[in-house]
């Protein structure tokens, strides 16, 4: 058994960059994910694994330090919170489309604009869907828990580096600040620069004797080498479609319906079950864990099976439930409830909205 | 003189010049008459002279040098516009050890990177900046750039920059070298063969500067013409290169060894 700790889910995620043997972190504060860099400054990881933690002078110059670092065949991470997610966009679309691994960690506050510093989950369309400009994609994995902040960070750079994609973690306000017990995985080594220039032949940190440099770049002037290029990322895209997909299902064997949720609300809904089958209704849930790539083929098996209804329970006005829907297609029924703005739902609002929208409706 | 063929001229022993290895065969897609061929010379010449080329990790920016790492012959990272300060200063914190250079424009360095520029002069990272000043955005077709002189016409200057209205050209080598963090701050001009020589001189101190652990960034702008934006032959954009920007951005070392140079 690892040890053992009581930690914020911030700070669960920090230690485990370390410990993940992460080469660099670059940041900027941002309630309420500002304990991540504060924990990694106080943990001195250059004594403790030469870790380089740096804080940026914004979000966009830490996502560019991510592209160049990264780039470089380096373990790279960053975190913040909804507004600063918005400013790194551009980045992220530029490391994308150049194919450069890295980590970034989103505690998702309440918005639009500058919102508030509560937990939402209003940046799943931002997170799934793009976000920055062209076609591409993130690996997107939800923690519901301070145990998975901890464990989706190596989980994270493994993926990252299998596809040569960035990976977001999207938690909220909630998970990032709430405290629990967390298992912490032994420390794993960081690559020696030999190792990183011999597993990484496509990074640039300084042109091989007897071979070609190394170019990375998101430009090709050239349209159909620029849509051969896009046509190479969607082939990615659709093998991690295919094999990165995960998910987790409660009480859904003899369900006749099911709630989707992910994060904080799957937390809440779990508690939404237990009161609804005191009263006879028999309702499980499906937790995606991945956003990107959505778990598509769970909510198939269950329309399959002829399950009445699907109920999005999230912290925006109705984001993911586009996605259910998308599978559905129309052949059950498929609500949405949340609260926003940094109201967490209830798990007897949840039951309500239940029994009105799906049973009663 | 007469028999001499080809053959007998092109023999080893017979060599002055020779391209650097560390610039490619492609062809350059800048317009005739402008710097940034010769500027990105210099800089290869430089790593070569330094036996740094297996070393080297370079950042492009966006502008007219987009694809400089299509001509030079070391790793290279594109980064997005304005941003390559911030790329290089991570590139550099995880690799000590290798040599770190950004290329970029006016646009690029001193309007929309004027954060990531001032703040990796102020850490002093250990890198060289180089900094194409021409007064212009070239690549887009000839727009204003914050260094556009006053009254100089541009594309969105079509009546000549009014300072009042578009405000002053801003002298961002003058601003980071009164930063702490910058060590080797100086303007040089690559149009003539003097100028060339010593553009040449000041970024190998650039570069040496920076592979002896100097403390702190080294910063060379080279002034450059843009023919093709300021609508003139190269002969004239070099002329009027003289005597409108050297007045005002004016040639020579600004901050060396970390000591501000005091104008006499």
């Amino acid at each position: 058994m690892g040890e053992l700790k009581l930690m914020k889910g911030n700070e669960a995620l920090a230690e485990a960059a370390i410990r993940a043997g992460a080469d660099a972190y670059f940041g900027y504060p941002i309630t309420p994910q500002s304990e991540v860099i504060e924990y990694l400054m106080s943990e001195k990881p250059e004594e403790r694994t030469g870790m380089v933690v740096l804080q940026a002078e914004s979000e966009v110059a830490s996502i560019n330090m991510l592209y160049g670092a990264g780039g470089t065949g380096k373990k790279v991470m960053t975190s913040s919170s909804s507004p600063g997610i918005s400013l790194m966009q551009e980045g992220l679309s530029y490391i994308a489309g150049a194919e450069i691994p890295c980590v970034v960690a989103n505690v998702v506050r309440g918005g639009p604009g500058l919102g508030d510093i509560q937990p939402a989950q209003s940046d799943y369309f931002q997170a799934v869907k793009g976000g920055g400009h062209g076609d591409y994609r993130l690996i997107v994995l939800a923690p519901s828990s301070v145990q998975e902040m901890s464990d989706f960070v190596p989980l994270s750079f493994d993926l990252a580096f299998k596809y040569r994609t960035p990976v977001m973690i999207i938690s909220d306000g909630l998970i990032g600040q709430m405290m629990e017990k967390v298992e912490l995985f032994d420390q794993m080594d960081r690559l020696t620069d030999e190792e990183v220039i011999e597993k990484y032949p496509w990074a640039t940190n300084g042109k091989p004797v007897g071979k070609e440099r190394r170019i990375l770049t998101s430009l090709d002037l050239d349209p159909h080498k620029l849509e051969k290029h896009n046509h190479h990322l969607q082939a990615k895209y659709r093998e991690i479609e295919e094999k990165e997909v995960l998910s987790e299902t409660l009480h859904c064997d003899d369900a006749e319906y099911i709630m989707v949720a992910y994060g904080s609300s799957a937390r809440i809904a779990q508690k939404t079950i237990q009161l609804a089958r005191e009263e006879g209704i028999k309702v499980g849930l499906i937790r995606p864990i991945t956003l990107w790539p959505y778990p598509k083929k769970e909510i198939e098996k269950y329309v399959q099976k002829g399950i009445k209804g699907f109920l999005s329970v999230e912290m925006s006005m109705g984001q993911m439930v586009e996605d259910i829907r998308l599978v559905v297609e129309g052949r059950t029924k498929v609500e949405h409830f949340g609260r926003v703005g940094g109201v967490i739902h209830s798990p007897e609002e949840v039951l309500e909205a239940l029994k009105q929208k799906l049973i009663g409706g | 003189m007469s028999g001499l063929t080809v053959q007998d001229i092109v023999k080893p022993e017979n060599l002055v010049y020779k391209k650097t290895d560390l610039m490619t065969d492609k062809t350059l897609s800048y317009c005739p008459g402008c710097g940034h061929g010769t500027a990105h010379r210099l800089i290869m010449e430089v790593i070569e002279e330094l036996g740094k080329e297996h070393e080297t990790i370079g950042v492009a920016p966006v502008g007219c040098s987009v694809l400089a790492y299509e001509f030079m012959n070391v790793d290279m990272q594109e980064a997005a516009h304005g941003r390559a300060p911030a790329v290089a200063t991570a590139i550099k914190r995880v690799w000590p050890g290798k040599v770190v250079f950004t290329y970029q424009g006016d646009g690029d360095l001193a309007a929309i990177g004027t954060a990531e520029t001032i703040h990796a002069c102020n850490r002093g990272e250990k890198i060289v900046i180089v900094f194409i000043n021409n007064g212009i955005y070239g690549m887009t077709g000839g727009q204003m750039a914050p260094t556009t002189l006053p009254g100089m016409k541009t594309s969105t200057s079509p009546y000549g920059r009014e300072v009042v209205a578009m405000g002053n050209p801003l002298k961002i080598t003058e601003l980071v070298a009164q930063l702490p963090g910058t060590y080797f701050v100086t303007r040089q001009a690559v149009h003539t063969a003097v100028a060339v020589r010593k553009a040449k001189k000041a970024l190998k101190k650039a570069f040496q500067n920076q592979i002896d652990g100097k403390p702190g960034l080294s910063f060379v702008e080279i002034v450059s013409n843009c023919n093709s934006g300021w609508k003139m032959t190269p002969v004239d954009a070099n002329i009027w290169m003289e005597e409108n920007m050297f007045p005002f951005y004016q040639l020579g070392d600004i901050k060396k060894d970390g000591q501000l140079i005091e104008k006499k």
